[in-house]
């Protein structure tokens, strides 16, 4: 008898014990799932000369300040390229964590630019591979002077604008590719400079060297160019270099423009023959509105 | 077999694991790092934890990428720089408590010791704190300093006036017993 009272206790109490020496933490680990989207697939908004993936953060207000000295070959007469310089200005707005809003003028063709950029799919552990973001454009270009312009060039040829899809991929934390098919649509174009609407695709990347710094690179081929257009494809590299609320960015590329109809249509320079402009894009971030 | 055994048995079978076992309800974790040009606060509101009132034994999970800052920019640091997320999801802690008298009432002080792991990086670490009962759950506090050179984040030189070298860290979990029926 006593022993079956022995027996049974053990029998109703073991499994209790078990239950206790679980392994709490294991327990808790299961039931938390891991970060499912992956973030900063690029440091900045900018890869070279045009867009990544990246929006800019709710809330946040990016100031861009973008410059291109002239070209390098330009010899010491030109102080290799260090006597031209090209300019654009620009801001950035994060409306949602998704969706930016930017303007900027850019000294090249005094071209004044507005865009959208939207995140339509966020590349995810186990799920999405790709981000992909929408972006779209209109520059207005105000050069020549109304009274300087040949005779029927009408204000609206003017305007140009841009469609991109932007489509990421970080493979692992330090190595990102992206594809950016485009469209550029101008409606004015001069003879021997293509079409109306132009096709392009971009391909790029980046390699993160340090936690803070990574190296950049982007091209844009141009699939339906003019057979007499005097015109390049659009080449660049840029070292990211992050900092706080900064990232600097030092370019090099064969373009002057800092805009897609400049630097996909309008690349003038050869890069393999030394038409290399030295180049920056500094951002400044301000938080606007604070976060809950 | 005596009916008085019997009785015994159940309620050695109902009574002690399942009123000494407690999930968190709600948890707040928010490091706080004081600089020389910037305060920076971040609220983690996803903490879970589990606590054994019996034997003591505590644990908690911080999803690491759940800790919200005023900044989205800093976040985003936060996460891809400093914290690795990526790499490191969870911040966790395994341990101990001792000084919990489950028959007192008041708030009680009380040591937390056992292994907290940050950045992938673990260590043995001793907490102090209060439990405080509350209907029949419990309320856990703790305040304590992460030195951020002991879980290997590494602050660059450009910012060093910008993050602290040690971050205050505030736990705030109220618990309630498991398998309330």
């Amino acid at each position: 008898m006593k022993k079956t009272h022995t027996l049974l206790l053990i029998v109703f109490l073991l499994p209790r014990f078990a239950y206790a020496q679980d392994d709490l933490l294991g327990e808790l680990e299961k039931n938390t799932p891991a970060p499912t989207y992956i973030a900063q697939t690029f440091k900045g908004s900018r890869l070279v000369n045009g867009h990544t993936v990246e929006t800019t953060g709710a809330g946040t207000l990016e100031f861009i300040f973008a410059h291109r000295f002239g070209r390098l070959n330009g010899g010491a007469y030109e102080l290799f390229g260090l006597d031209d310089a090209f300019v654009r200005i620009g801001l950035e707005y994060g409306v949602t964590g998704n969706l930016s809003v930017g303007v900027g003028r850019n000294s090249v063709d005094k071209t004044i630019d507005s865009y959208l950029k939207y995140k339509l799919l966020r590349q995810s552990q186990g799920g999405m591979p790709v981000t992909v973001t929408a972006f779209g454009s209109a520059a207005y270009q105000t050069s020549p002077r109304k009274e300087d312009a040949p005779e029927g060039f009408e204000n609206s040829d003017r305007l140009a604008y841009t469609g991109q899809l932007l489509i990421a991929r970080k493979f692992t934390s330090g190595f990102s590719l992206q594809l950016m098919p485009t469209i550029v649509h101008k409606n004015f174009v001069a003879d021997n400079t293509g079409a109306n609407d132009q096709v392009a695709i971009g391909v790029g990347g980046r390699v993160k060297v340090s936690r803070s710094v990574s190296l950049n690179a982007e091209y844009y081929y141009r699939v339906n160019p003019d057979t007499a257009t005097p015109y390049k494809d659009a080449l660049g590299f840029a070292i990211d270099i992050e900092t706080g609320g900064h990232v600097f960015q030092i370019v090099l590329t064969n373009t002057r423009g800092m805009i897609e109809r400049a630097f996909i249509t309008e690349t003038d320079g050869d890069f393999f023959n030394g038409d290399i402009h030295l180049g920056f894009n500094v951002t400044r971030a301000f938080q606007l509105k604070k976060r809950k | 077999m005596h009916k008085s055994f019997i009785i015994i048995l159940l309620a050695a079978y109902w009574m002690p694991v399942h009123a000494q076992k407690f999930t968190t309800e709600k948890t707040s974790v928010v490091f706080y790092s004081h600089a020389a040009i910037e305060d920076i606060k971040a609220t983690n509101l996803k903490t879970s934890g589990l606590f054994d009132a019996g034997t003591g034994d505590i644990a908690f999970v911080v999803p690491v990428n759940e800790f919200q800052f005023a900044k989205s920019l800093m976040q985003e640091h936060f996460n891809e720089k400093y914290m690795e997320t990526e790499k490191y999801p969870r911040s966790t802690f395994q341990g101990k408590i001792t000084g919990y008298d489950p028959g007192a009432a008041g708030e009680q002080k009380v040591v937390a010791k056992g292994k907290l792991t940050v950045h992938g990086v673990t260590q043995t670490v001793e907490v102090p704190g209060t439990i405080a009962k509350q209907g029949d759950g419990l309320l856990m506090n703790a305040v304590f300093v992460v030195k951020l050179e002991d879980y290997k984040i590494q602050i660059p030189k450009l910012l060093w006036q910008n993050i602290a070298e040690q971050v205050e860290v505030t736990l705030n979990f109220s618990f309630k017993p498991n398998n309330k029926s």
